[in-house]
């Protein structure tokens, strides 16, 4: 592995391959592992495929250097960034006559310091903002797709106000934008157009499928405009600047407590195929980590084709005991994102333990395995958990003395030798009496007790948290902040 | 060293002539493939046609495909090469007053040596396509066994040395991405990730491999499938499945879809009766009280 810092050589005689190296350093610093073999392998790549075919292209280096489709938005991101069209048609304060592109449409000019369109130019300067809406209309309507790349050009041309510059970032011009285009109407109008189109009434099923189709479209439209502000915003701010900008952290490393709603959206999507890829894994671990006593008859069998001689031995299937795990998770609004992850984690294997009971509290405690008796579908209990389950007993602050008291007088009697507990929480107490003791009792009683803290390990014990305090009476406490984390832990767990 | 292939869009008409619709990605790594020499790892979901682009990559190179299907516990012995103890064996007791040097020499001879697939594409002399199926499915312990094979397309036998191919092989590996494959294996690779194919591409999927299909249906077809990978769902329809679904709905006479036989037919799309339940509420419900994806 090369070192992230690696030196870049710039001024060299191959412009193409300093870019690539550079892109490749972005890819590094993005957090995508890429190996030197994977560098050499890109470069080879592209000495087959023309620059000028740029999808060839991005796929070229995509299929060298990135080996996790998870991984792919933030090749494309960057991939914008470093190999986007540019030219003087992005340049954003000149004025002037615009290149014409190379598929033969016609760009168009940057307006000077005003938002107002000015004269001159490309075909589309002239049009009204009316005309300019109802060929948006009719390009959506028919869905033509170079027609709708030409209009969000000219329609970032128009509404972003784009000043060369202007430290804001592309989310504000696309608010602009999309604003001054009034999309959300846009669907309805569409829709009412294509069933006064029909020559019959529309079947709920028919709409529903010409409703996908304009929504579609729309968002086809709104990923133009955002790649059209991303390239100028490239030629107004260079690509070191942008690209640093771009810069997101890569889904399993999205920390759970901060997470903006798209991310979250992003880590529910990714739970799916990781829990099922955990449970594919620990099942096979299950079967093939140990080997358990020696089958002898079975050796014997086999020994037959050896003349008699025992020569392959034979093992029985190992069968080790499955742990019964209880889980107390912490629901209140800093730390619930990070309890409905683990809860799905931990139903999702739910096989792989003869017994999970959960249990949620914010100053009241409830239990909630009822609500994942029987159900198939786990996000939609997990949903119910943080909806129905009756958590708060005063205020609705967090106090984990008053729920781990709960706990005690009701559930002590379940918790055996075969029992882990898990406990999910930052601990943060809001000052309230720690009660730990019920910790060290539990801790007794039961096989094992974990703690899993979604809160960085450098915040621990400051403030109102007393991590501390309850660890003394856990056998592990663990930080797990985003998916790779609470991958691992569950893990350990089996 | 010739290639298979002229340029990227001649790897396009060739696979579409064997009526496989390649995308711009798809057709793009083959191509590079071929070029590099560097064996594809594909991933997916199931039944987006992984498999099948490695049978039809053979069939339009004219090459023989080698298959191997991975599964728990393969190991060298059914991946490689085997040696033949029994005719060994044999051999040894048919002839135990002769001198055992002379044995011992014949005994590890290509004639008892067992081929195994791995071993087979790289002693082919006939152009070949080997397809690794399912490599998720290897322990981790047993893809080291790949490695050798994939980077310096050679096998080391102790007791015959290394055998070298005559000729670069493609490979193609598939994975459903049960587990995440090693570094060590993924470095060798070139990625290709066949995700489910857009609108365009699904309907031309349908109308070149369902007989007797009218471009409406395929279209209504295609269009009802995509509404339904947008709803959260266990188990998003696959292509083979949207294949299937729109061979019904021909066998059935049917030529246009409405939420009827879209109800009726919907368990040949989807899989869990949750999933089922949840589409045929979508296909019922008046869409006014819907929310439409990303508006």
């Amino acid at each position: 592995m090369v070192s992230l810092a690696e030196p870049t050589t710039h001024g060299g005689e191959h412009p193409l391959l300093d870019l690539l190296s550079d892109f490749i350093v972005e890819l590094r610093r993005a957090g995508l592992p890429v190996s030197l073999t994977e560098n050499l392998d890109a470069m080879e790549a592209v000495t087959h495929i023309p620059i000028e075919d740029r999808e060839a292209f991005k796929y070229a280096l995509g299929a060298t250097l990135v080996k996790n489709h998870a991984h792919w938005k933030a090749f494309e991101v960057v991939f914008e960034v470093y190999f986007s069209l540019r030219g003087p048609e992005y340049e954003v304060i000149r004025e002037g006559d615009d290149a014409v592109r190379s598929d033969g449409e016609d760009g168009e000019v940057a307006p000077g310091d005003g938002q107002q369109p000015q004269g001159g130019g490309g075909g589309m300067q002239a049009l009204t903002p009316e005309q300019l809406a109802e060929m948006l209309f009719k390009a959506l309507m028919n869905g033509d797709a170079a027609m709708l790349a030409a209009l969000a050009r000219q329609a970032v041309t128009r509404f972003a106000g784009m000043e060369p510059g202007r430290p804001v970032g592309g989310t504000y011009y696309l608010y602009r934008t999309l604003r001054n285009l009034e999309l959300d109407d846009l669907l309805e109008q569409l829709m009412e157009a294509s069933r006064e189109d029909a020559p019959e009434d529309l079947t709920p099923l028919e709409e529903r499928l010409e409703r996908d189709e304009f929504s579609d479209r729309i968002e086809q439209l709104k990923r133009e405009i955002e790649a059209e502000i991303r390239r100028r915003l490239v030629a107004d701010r260079g690509i070191d600047a942008m690209a640093k900008t771009l810069r997101k952290p890569l889904p399993e490393d999205v920390d759970f407590m901060h997470a903006s709603r798209e991310e979250l959206a992003n880590l529910r999507k990714a739970i799916y195929p990781l829990t099922r890829k955990l449970a594919a894994r620990l099942a096979r671990k299950r079967r093939h980590g140990r080997k358990g006593a020696l089958d002898f008859r079975s050796t014997m069998r086999h020994s037959l084709s050896y003349g008699g001689v025992p020569a392959e031995l034979k093992f029985r299937y190992p069968r080790p005991a499955k742990p019964e795990i209880m889980v107390v998770a912490d629901i209140s609004g800093s730390v619930a994102a990070f309890a409905r992850f683990t809860l799905h984690l931990v139903y999702a294997i739910s096989n792989q333990f003869s017994k999970v009971r959960s249990y949620v509290f914010i100053d009241g405690l409830d239990e909630v395995t009822r609500f994942f008796d029987g159900v198939e579908d786990i996000g939609e209990a997990v949903h119910r958990v943080n909806t129905e389950a009756d958590v708060v007993w005063v205020d609705g602050h967090s106090d984990y003395g008053h729920a781990f008291g709960v706990f005690w007088e009701r559930y002590n009697r379940d918790i055996g030798p075969k029992t882990t507990v898990l406990v999910l929480g930052d601990a943060r107490n809001n000052y309230h009496a720690s009660q730990s003791w019920i910790l060290k009792e539990v801790q007794h009683k039961a096989r094992k007790v974990y703690w899993l803290n979604p809160e960085p390990r450098a915040y621990w014990d400051t403030g109102d948290s007393i991590v501390g305090e309850y660890g003394n009476h856990c056998d592990g406490v663990f930080e797990v902040r985003n998916l790779r984390q609470l991958e691992a832990f569950v893990e350990k767990l089996v | 060293m010739s290639h298979r292939f002229e340029d990227v869009a001649s790897v396009r008409t060739k696979l579409a002539d064997a009526r496989y619709l390649a995308d711009e990605g798809i057709a793009g790594i083959v191509y590079l493939a071929d070029r590099l020499g560097k064996p594809i790892l594909v991933e997916g979901p199931a039944g987006t046609g992984k498999t099948e682009l490695a049978k039809c990559v053979a069939e339009v190179t004219g090459a023989r495909l080698i298959r191997l299907q991975c599964y728990e516990g393969l190991d060298e012995s059914k991946a490689l090469y085997e040696w033949n103890y029994k005719k060994q064996l044999l051999r040894i007791q048919t002839e135990e007053d002769s001198d055992w040097a002379d044995i011992e020499d014949d005994l590890f001879s290509e004639e008892f040596l067992l081929t195994r697939p791995l071993l087979e594409a790289i002693r082919a002399e006939d152009p070949v396509v080997l397809l690794v199926d399912e490599v998720d499915r290897l322990e981790i312990e047993t893809e080291a066994l790949l490695l050798e094979i994939l980077s310096e397309y050679q096998v080391s036998i102790p007791e015959l040395g290394t055998v070298v191919a005559t000729q670069v092989p493609l490979v193609f590996l598939t994975s459903n991405a049960t587990r995440e494959l090693s570094e060590a294996l993924k470095r060798r690779c070139l990625y290709l990730y066949i995700d489910y194919p857009d609108l365009d591409r699904e309907r031309q999927i349908v109308e070149s491999k369902v007989e007797g299909i009218n471009e409406n249906l395929a279209d209504q077809v295609a269009r009802i499938v995509r509404s339904v990978r947008q709803l959260d769902l266990k188990k998003h329809p696959s292509v083979s499945e949207t294949l299937d679904w729109a061979r019904t709905l021909v066998l059935l006479g049917i030529d246009k879809v409405d939420a009827q036989t879209a109800t009726d037919t919907v368990n040949i799309l989807l899989k869990y009766r949750t999933d089922i339940d949840k589409a045929v509420k979508e296909f019922a419900d008046n869409p006014d009280e819907l929310v439409p994806e990303g508006a």
